[in-house]
């Protein structure tokens, strides 16, 4: 407790002093307006997280805001983007992937307003000034949920409620895309960490939101005979299906546990409001924003919801806190080229897509130090290798 | 009980004949209205005064230059997707096919800036993709069209499932052209080259959108009111005995008329992927297929009154997302704003085809 109390000054002390450093500097908060674009509003869990980062952010600096939601992909994304120019706002921001080009027309038209896009590809390559793109390194979260599940497995397999050699999980994801590739694997591999002889089974719905098609797929996961599930999608569909059917989830974007009180063991999920605050500190202080920010455990970026203790296994947040401090230490990486196989041989080499283009030249050596590097030559994930004891259901998307 | 004197409190007859007075009458009541009716759903939601509701959506709609322009390239857009379908609902043809016509001439067009970008010159790619998105479009309405004309069938359901075609086809190709792998998003097409972009007027990005679509206004109408082909699609609607009477060939008024509506729909879709956004996308339509419907309707298929129709639908929709934006609103509020205009719009048909008759308290009712 004494400790506790200790570390709440010192948390105090510390905004406080950042306050009055951010005071000394030129620019006073007040006058340092931001605006945010949000693809759907608060009824989506993807953007619900945004927001709430957003308004973390601006509350903790003292900055005004604008949030300009139900911005779709296109040109609307560059007239909120200049409208926000417009009415003053010195930082812009977008939360979707589809934003980035639009972002980057209105970069080239307002060189004195900074923009940043969460999820892009394109900063490192585009050599604007004022455009930069974020990301966290969430494969370390979705690895930590992995282990989560496997003990999970593990107390089903000692209870007798599954056999040892039969262990089959399912994920629903949204497309076949590295972002989600590099989700599942390492979602997988934390589970193969507890449980090393866990099989996987993926379904795709071709959508980021569409409760009907999430909620299907989990149930042709379940009736395939899948006993745990996982999703990268930003419905409750799948969720909500694995709390009919009693089938333990783990979850995304943000805890499940009020729907799912029964099956719901833990989330993982991307903290935005460190980026942002990372973010607006340096414009108004004049630096410069990294072109491509990685979030990782350490920035609190990458963040673990509360487990639920109804569905999880007991000793689950010793565990995870034990991996955790082995993945912040480097004794340990997600994705350790030992860990898993793809067509059963271990690799040593792989070329990644990190600098996007339509024939998705591979360009970067990726594999070294007997790790694959994530996220480090890029903060969106391009970890796209399909490694053995998952398969895929269907890839049409 | 005194049976002989039972009649009901509101009786409805069919109106004969309504002036054109009368109609606008109701109409101009039916929106009056509409706003009365939407600032005091706002001021319960806001705390706002009416006044500064009505002066928060001026500012969404004019608050800026550029929300301006916006404004215009938004009517530009819908006015456009009403042209179209002016000439088929003038003939009686339903075509509720506008969203898919218009996604079909924006598939054609984005498959012409990507595998022709940057390989012909600029002024030849453009006239490509002109060419094949009127034609796609035009293809996409001819069909169900043909079908009418040859066996009768129905062209509304026709017309609709179209739609979920062509939606289809974009998703298809959008996986097939997507970058990066995976994503399901094309992004802008020719970023660097702009190979295959409209040419932009001065500094104005939706001037030359907003110019075609008044040339296009001014065409329609003459189309529909001076000439020969304009005057036969009345007839036809009128009646296809009364047309065929007097030497119509019913069955090629209607494929020529749906080819011109789905040619312009097309034409729609060049705008919006050439012009404006670039890309494509399954709902770069955006519902403008159906919200024409009630556009066209509204002005009661004239060609200049759709322009204050599509102005009266962009300008609620602008000024909603003003006060969204103001308010941390989400998209529900914009939906009710929507729902109360379309509802008065649509009850007001109700009162120019019908009248109402309240019974009178005098014990002695009329026949």
């Amino acid at each position: 407790m004494k400790v506790f109390k200790a570390l709440a000054v010192l948390a105090a002390a510390a905004t406080v002093f950042a306050g009055t450093s951010v005071m000394a500097g030129e620019v006073d908060p007040a006058d340092f307006k931001v605006g945010f674009i949000m693809l759907h509003d608060e009824n989506s869990t993807y953007d619900l997280n945004f927001i709430n980062g957003a308004k973390k952010a601006c509350e903790e600096l003292g900055v005004p805001y604008e949030i300009k939601t139900n911005i779709p992909e296109g040109q609307e994304c560059y007239d909120a983007a200049a409208d926000l120019a417009d009415a003053g706002c010195k930082m812009v921001f977008a939360d979707s992937f589809g934003h980035e080009d639009y972002m980057i027309e209105a970069a080239k038209e307002f060189p004195d307003v900074q923009f940043c896009h969460s999820t892009g590809t394109k900063a490192h390559t585009e050599g604007l000034d004022n455009f930069h793109n974020a990301f966290a390194s969430i494969y370390e979260g979705r690895f930590l949920a992995g282990v989560a599940a496997g003990m999970k497995l593990n107390e089903m397999i000692e209870k007798g409620e599954i056999a040892e050699d039969a262990v089959k999980i399912g994920y629903v994801g949204a497309y076949t895309y590295a972002e989600v590739v590099s989700g599942y694997t390492s979602f997988f591999l934390g589970v193969r960490h507890m449980c090393p002889s866990a099989e996987m089974e993926v379904t795709f719905t071709g959508s980021w939101y569409d409760e009907t098609a999430e909620k299907e797929g989990a149930t042709k996961l379940i009736n395939d005979g899948c006993v745990l599930l996982s999703q990268h999608a930003d419905s409750m569909g799948a969720p909500t299906a694995c709390e009919n059917a009693g089938i333990p989830d783990v979850s995304y974007n943000g805890s499940t546990v009020d729907a799912c009180p029964n099956t719901f063991i833990v989330s993982s999920r991307i903290d935005w409001a460190p980026y942002y605050v990372y973010a607006i500190t340096a414009a108004m202080n004049g630096e410069s924003i990294d072109a491509d920010w990685t979030g990782t455990l350490a920035t609190e970026s990458v963040v673990l919801t509360d487990i639920n203790e109804n569905a999880a296994a007991e000793g689950t947040a010793e565990k995870i806190e034990e991996v955790k401090a082995a993945l912040e230490s480097g004794e340990l990486h997600v994705f350790d080229t030992s860990a898993f196989t793809v067509d059963g041989k271990t690799l040593d080499s792989y070329m990644a897509d990190v600098d996007s283009d339509p024939d998705y030249t591979p360009d970067t050596e990726v594999i070294s130090d007997g790790y694959f590097h994530e996220s480090e030559y890029r903060s969106a994930p391009y970890f796209d290798l399909q490694i053995d004891g998952i398969t895929l259901l269907d890839t049409a998307f | 009980m005194n049976k002989k004197n039972h009649t009901s409190l509101i009786h409805i007859s069919k109106r004969r004949e309504v002036s054109l007075g009368r109609r606008w009458g109701i109409r101009a009541l039916a929106i009056i209205l509409a706003f009365v009716l939407s600032a005091v759903v706002t001021m319960i939601i806001t705390g706002l005064n009416p006044i500064e509701v009505y002066a928060t959506m001026l500012k969404g709609a004019f608050g800026t230059p550029r929300k301006m322009w916006t404004l215009g390239q938004e009517i530009a857009i819908l006015l456009c997707v009403s042209l179209a379908l002016t000439p088929a609902f003038r003939m009686r043809f339903w075509n509720l096919g506008g969203e898919g016509q218009v996604l079909i001439g924006g598939l054609a067009c984005a498959a012409s800036m990507i595998l022709l970008g940057d390989k012909i010159p600029n002024a030849l790619l453009i006239l490509i993709m002109t060419v094949t998105s009127i034609a796609a479009g035009a293809l996409w309405a001819v069909i169900p069209a043909i079908f009418k004309a040859k066996w009768g069938t129905n062209e509304t359901l026709f017309t609709l499932m179209m739609n979920y075609v062509a939606t289809q086809l974009v998703a298809y190709y959008i996986i097939v052209w997507e970058v990066p792998r995976g994503s399901g998003k094309i992004g802008i097409i020719n970023q660097n080259t702009q190979a295959g972009w409209f040419p932009q007027i001065g500094n104005f990005k939706y001037l030359l959108n907003i110019l075609i679509v008044l040339v296009l206004t001014f065409v329609v109408y003459v189309y529909m009111k001076r000439s020969k082909q304009g005057y036969e699609i009345s007839v036809v609607g009128e009646s296809t005995n009364t047309a065929r009477y007097v030497g119509i060939k019913v069955e090629r008024v209607i494929i020529r008329t749906l080819l011109l509506s789905g040619a312009i729909c097309g034409l729609t879709g060049l705008l919006l992927v050439g012009s404006t956004n670039h890309t494509i996308t399954t709902t770069i339509s955006g519902g403008r297929g159906f919200t024409a419907v009630m556009v066209a309707w509204l002005a009661n298929f004239n060609p200049i009154a759709m322009i204050f129709s599509s102005f009266l639908l962009v300008f609620f929709s602008q000024g909603a997302g003003e006060i969204s934006t103001a308010f941390g609103l989400n998209q529900s509020y914009a939906d009710i704003m929507m729902g109360i205009v379309l509802f008065f719009i649509i009850g007001s048909e109700f009162f120019i085809n019908y009248k109402l008759h309240l019974r009178k308290n005098t014990g002695k009712e009329g026949a």
